[in-house]
């Protein structure tokens, strides 16, 4: 598949798919991939389809799908609604259309989208787009999580639940086995209407515009698939409005990777800037608390100090107030005890009289 | 759930909570041993229209949410300085760790190849997946929360040295918990990003990763409560002064951060529909459910939790606590099950098979078993003897 170096280059993006060196996610960046140039690609027409149902029974064939209750020729399952499933990668519906006579088949498979929400979705990359444009998945990693049916906006991917050791997810694999060795899609080589055409998905666009040029009064004017969630390989053309044969077209043009770039892009962010504002609040809520705790501590010492402080001037007062009173009470004491001697000394004086009375009487 | 002697425990076997507790783990394992023998499908009402059933949506989806308590419990109190509700970090990041520790286990149940869950991380490193993100933040705090769990592990066995070490990390292990919270939390949301055609509008909206983040927070504030609520009459003889004394004034706090944070949300709520201009969905039957929910589990509940908060009303926190759990089990429900997939007729819907149930309540029940082994014996609603002081 030749392709030039700077093609090359614009497809480092693409989902987490592709080559080994265009494993760079795509998902963080709003750029748009607009598919491998030359990927191949299915056109069906389904104002060709029969709802022969033959495409189903190669389809079960070449990917050696275990064969249906009813046999394929049995055309009574079409008056039933039926989807993808893990026996059949494909299957044929028909449609009633209002004001039209004859009923429309659509068939149904994966449609191998340029940007895959499978593949986007996958946390262990079990899905790849290949160059050859098919959306391939390896069971060989696959952990069974099934975020990728979730998010398939065509509701294909289907699921072994019944398996209890080894279940896979299961889709079509645009036959990418016949592909490379270059072989068609088994379906597309089975169809007898050529109601599917294989081809390079920018010729195949080319094919479906002239053949709506050509005859306006066959089909609506639009190719499904070729921009719904970004494009995909396999194209669509109808007689019927897309909604009327189960196809939804609220689906808009944003490739699946963008819906979810915006969430992934804000987790730098928050990795960033969390730790550092949380940090900070930390940080304050310890300020806060240090200086509340320097500030009781202040409060305390002041307290305490000034407490001291009056206690000493108490003790001071205290202090000084005794000394007055011991000075007082000394000299007190000193005139007391002068007054005393004094006085002694005077009745020592005064009465030897006395105290030779005294003696005196003593004698008697 | 239970009165107060139910919960107690006693060595007498058969209580009555013995003997349901009994039958729900019995009936676990037979279906376990069915699931893991004959598949997916023998069990649950899984489909290829519907991958993801109740063990996703109920126990991934709401187990994270409720298990919220622990990252916002810590970092109020180490972060923002509520060092007063302090006795109430252990329950919660023991809770914390017990609701992850149950979700990847449930989650082994519902991956089609459990064993290869380190996959993503080994083999192919999907990083453009939300998907990938979500194991990765879930995985990382796993540990975070293992790692703030340690100290009451190795005080009851009596390892001081490690513990001192874990202690240490305290801060740290906080800081990484609010990251990764805030990462996991919101991606966890931002995951229905990817299905804006599966997911009915009225629930899509690009600020998903926003609402599950603070929703997530008002999950956390009110299951504190409401388990505080529970454990205080099971476990009343295990709590210690101090937890019984914070108690009260916690309910009122949270209350109060409740209903500021239940306001929020609605605010953002109101916003998201305007943005996308979702006004006229709201007379449709989707529209009237979707007005159950946001009247009836948040604008009630805020408006609840704000007259309890200004009236010192305990008790009316206490209930609007258990409404505002309901109103987040019910949004993520809403988000993952029953507005996903609305476009679908009704055969196609999913509706959970009995078994599927079995193991949701089994999951639930293993988690109080072991909350109720561990605050029996480990030092959780009271601090250890020889760990008292209060070193934050
Ligand atoms: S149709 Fe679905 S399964 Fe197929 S490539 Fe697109 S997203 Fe993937
Ligand atoms: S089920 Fe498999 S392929 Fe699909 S997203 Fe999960 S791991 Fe990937
Ligand atoms: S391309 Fe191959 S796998 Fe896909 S539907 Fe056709 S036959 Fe089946």
């Amino acid at each position: 598949m030749g392709i030039s170096r700077r093609r090359f280059l614009t497809w480092i993006g693409a989902a987490g798919m592709g080559l080994a060196a265009s494993e760079k996610s795509h998902a963080g960046s709003l750029k748009h991939f607009e598919g491998y140039k030359d990927s191949m690609g299915v056109l069906h027409d389904m104002t060709r389809c029969v709802g022969c149902r033959l495409c189903e029974e190669a389809c079960n064939k070449v990917n050696d799908l275990p064969k249906p209750v009813k046999d394929f020729k049995d055309l009574s399952v079409l008056e039933s609604s039926r989807r993808t499933a893990p026996s059949a990668y494909t299957v044929v519906n028909r449609y009633e259309i209002p004001e039209q006579t004859k009923p429309v088949f659509r068939k149904i498979q994966c449609n191998h989208c340029l940007e895959p929400a499978c593949a986007s979705a996958c946390f262990v990359r079990a899905f790849r787009k290949s160059q050859t444009g098919a959306v391939v998945y390896n069971p060989n990693v696959c952990v069974g999580c099934r975020y990728c049916m979730v998010a398939c906006p065509f509701e294909i991917p289907t699921y072994d639940y019944d398996e209890p050791l080894t279940p896979e997810v299961r889709k079509c694999t645009l036959c990418s086995p016949r592909i490379e060795k270059g072989l068609l899609p088994g379906c597309v080589e089975a169809c007898p209407k050529e109601a599917l055409t294989f081809g390079k998905r920018k010729d195949l666009i080319k094919i479906a515009r002239e053949r709506i040029a050509k005859h306006p009064e066959r089909y609506i004017e639009h190719i499904y698939g070729e921009s719904e969630m970004g494009g995909t390989s396999w194209l669509y053309l109808s007689g019927a409005p897309f909604t009327s044969l189960g196809m939804r077209e609220d689906l808009g043009n944003t490739p699946a990777p963008s819906l979810t770039s915006g969430a992934l892009s804000v987790v730098p962010m928050v990795v960033g800037l969390w730790p550092v504002f949380l940090a900070g609040m930390y940080g304050m809520t310890q300020r806060r608390e240090k200086i509340a705790e320097e500030e009781k501590e202040a409060a305390v010492a002041l307290a305490v100090e000034e407490a001291n402080d009056l206690a000493e001037e108490k003790l001071a007062k205290a202090l000084s107030k005794a000394d007055a009173e011991k000075r007082k009470a000394l000299e007190k004491a000193e005139g007391e005890k002068e007054k005393a001697v004094k006085e002694a000394l005077e009745a020592a004086a005064k009465p030897s009289d006395d105290s030779g009375e005294a003696v005196k009487g003593g004698d008697e | 759930m239970t009165n107060d002697t139910d919960l107690k425990p006693r060595w007498t076997w058969l209580t009555p909570f013995n003997m349901i507790a009994g039958v729900i783990v019995i009936a676990g394992i037979i279906v376990t041993l069915i699931r893991f023998t004959q598949g997916l499908a023998s069990v649950t009402r899984l489909s290829d229209y519907n991958p993801w059933g109740i063990w996703i949506g109920f126990d991934l989806m709401v187990g994270v949410a409720l298990a919220a308590g622990g990252y916002v419990t810590s970092s109020a109190v180490y972060l923002f300085g509520m060092k007063k509700y302090h006795s109430a970090v252990r329950p919660a990041i023991l809770t914390g760790f017990l609701g992850y520790f149950f979700v990847v286990i449930a989650l082994h149940y519902d991956l089609g190849r459990p064993w290869r869950l380190p996959y993503p991380f080994i083999v192919g490193w999907g990083t453009t997946s939300l998907l990938f993100e979500v194991g990765l933040c879930v995985a990382l705090y796993l540990t975070v929360l293992f790692l703030e769990f340690s100290p009451a592990a190795l005080e009851w066995l009596g390892y001081k040295r490690t513990r001192e070490l874990a202690h240490r990390l305290t801060i740290v292990l906080t800081v990484f918990g609010v990251v990764l919270s805030t990462l996991h939390q919101s991606s966890l949301g931002a995951l229905f990003l990817a299905a804006p055609s599966k997911l009915h509008p009225l629930w899509y909206s690009p600020y998903l990763p926003t609402y599950f983040f603070v929703s997530s927070v008002i999950a956390g504030l009110s299951m504190v409560i409401f388990e505080g609520a529970l454990s205080h009459k099971a476990f009343h003889d295990k709590m210690s002064k101090t937890y019984l004394e914070e108690h009260d004034p916690l309910t009122l706090g949270f209350g109060r951060a409740a209903a500021l944070v239940l306001a929020g949300y609605f605010t953002i709520k109101v916003v998201g529909l305007a943005a996308d201009n979702n006004w006229h969905y709201l007379t449709t039957s989707y529209g009237l459910w979707y007005l159950f929910e946001i009247i009836g589990f948040v604008l009630l509940p805020c408006f609840l939790f704000a007259v309890g908060a200004r009236d010192k009303n305990l008790k009316l926190i206490r209930r609007t606590s258990a409404l505002a759990v309901a109103g987040i089990v019910l949004n993520r429900l809403n988000v993952s099950l029953i507005a996903f997939n609305w476009h679908l007729p009704r055969a196609e819907r999913y509706i959970p098979s009995f078994m599927e149930v079995i193991i949701t309540v089994f999951m639930v029940t293993l988690i109080v078993i072991c909350f109720r082994f561990i605050v029996t014996r480990m030092p959780i609603f009271y601090e250890h003897p020889d760990y008292t002081e209060h070193n934050h």
